[in-house]
């Protein structure tokens, strides 16, 4: 039995980097795309506001099982083609958007007002009032739920699986197919997942001590 | 593009859909019924325990955390049977699995939930010459359900979803569903239009229920 497990390492180490490279992925995009929809959110002209609103909370509302099949099946059918790997990491990246736009509203929402009242009263412009006053403050509160965020992309990771690519998940169900070894294999699997969410999760909390001094 | 949406095929087979969310909501009911004795237990004794019993429940609640849980869904399912002699349905494996699941949750709940009654509380019942035991059931544990009653409502909608995953090893809930009608009518642009739409309506109405109720409960003190 550890023999063959010892055999089948290589390729669940191969399945390991899938893995990370999707949740990767999935995390800068989402990152990029939350913060900007969240800005929007927060300050932007009525119409944007009901527009990132209800795709924050349509996203949040349905399982991302559903997401991920609706975007792997549902975009051919409207004659858009993409690679079942781009499908996965659309599907987990619009996921991970709508978090990271409510993360973003929660921070910036908890920085007094006064701040931007302050900022204004100096004259400087919008962005100005973003990038030297608002955002440096409200990134310590942005941090910690970001990181401990991250875990949901690793392990909303493993349903790509669904879609036939090779991630950790899909790896291990491969070699339990040749090995009838099921037991030790899904406790291997569930090992690596723990160390990587776990060790981003003590991050966060570290974090979050880290920046308690601003909750005065 | 040149797609034409279609519905018909999937009001044809809309008892599918409907027979699935119903299965979804009592997986998920089912399943936090069992969380919610799970994570009262584990939460009342983490409190008064010694090191290595909190060790261990934090272990338990940590472990369920941060490993996905369709990696836990195969585990009982696929899993479980090969080193243990025990028979079960895909649908009581995922019930099973989702009521462990929901349990780890429920103890974080539960566990700031009792630490959060107000000090004040307890000496008084202390002071009405309460025993340790009716302080609990009496003052601790009301106070704490009032508190938690939000997350409880939040785990719950999150459970709701979760049921999805059952799909997985072929429970027929509200997405396996959605897949038999992808798979055998091809309308898929529909179906999945449908499905969300149905997870979107239960979900809130649900949420809308639920804050209904915890209003009544914090109105009430």
């Amino acid at each position: 039995m550890l023999g063959q497990i010892a055999y089948a390492l290589p390729f669940l180490a191969q399945g390991f980097a899938v893995t990370l490279w999707v949740s990767l992925l999935v995390v800068v995009l989402s990152l990029i795309a939350g913060v900007m929809m969240g800005v929007g959110l927060v300050y932007g002209p009525a119409p944007l506001r009901w527009a990132v609103r209800i795709f924050s909370d349509t996203i949040r509302g349905i399982p991302i099982l559903v997401l991920i099949f609706f975007v792997y099946y549902g975009l051919p059918a409207v004659g858009i083609h993409l690679e079942s790997f781009w499908a996965a990491v659309l599907a987990l990246t619009l996921f991970k958007t709508a978090q990271v736009i409510e993360y973003l509203r929660g921070a910036v929402g908890s920085i007094p007002k006064g701040q931007s009242e302050a900022a204004m009263a100096i004259g400087l412009t919008f962005r100005q009032r973003l990038a030297y006053v608002i955002f440096p403050q409200a990134f310590r509160r942005f941090l910690p739920p970001w990181i401990n965020g991250v875990t949901d992309a690793v392990k909303g990771s493993a349903l790509v699986s669904l879609l036939g690519i090779t991630d950790l998940m899909h790896a291990i169900n491969q070699v339990i197919g040749r090995t009838y070894e099921a037991m030790p294999l899904y406790i291997l699997g569930a090992v690596i997942y723990f160390v990587v969410n776990y060790a981003l999760s003590l991050a966060s909390r570290r974090l979050e001590r880290r920046f308690s001094f601003i909750r005065e | 593009m040149g797609y034409t949406l279609n519905f018909n095929l999937i009001w044809r087979h809309f008892e599918k859909l409907w027979g699935g969310l119903l299965l979804s909501l009592e997986l998920a009911v089912i399943s936090i019924a069992i969380g919610i004795v799970i994570g009262l237990l584990l939460a009342v004794w983490y409190v008064s325990a010694g090191r290595l019993v909190r060790t261990a429940i934090a272990a338990y609640v940590e472990f369920i955390r941060n490993v996905p849980l369709i990696l836990l869904v195969y585990l009982v399912f696929y899993g479980l049977p090969t080193v243990v002699d025990i028979a079960y349905s895909a649908q009581t494996s995922f019930i099973a699995t989702l009521s462990l699941y929901s349990g780890a949750y429920l103890v974080e709940v539960f566990r700031s939930g009792l630490e959060a009654v107000p000090r004040g509380q307890l000496d008084a019942g202390k002071a009405i010459g309460l025993t340790p035991w009716q302080r609990l059931l009496h003052v601790r544990l009301p106070t704490m359900l009032r508190i938690t009653l939000p997350a409880l409502s939040n785990t719950f909608l999150s459970l709701f979803k979760d049921t999805s995953v059952a799909s997985v090893i072929s429970v027929p809930e509200l997405t396996y569903g959605a897949q038999w009608i992808n798979f055998n009518t091809f309308r898929i642009v529909e179906v999945y239009l449908v499905v969300t739409a149905m997870y979107l309506l239960t979900g809130y109405a649900l949420l809308y229920a639920l804050r209904l109720v915890e209003r009544r409960f914090r109105a009430a003190h």
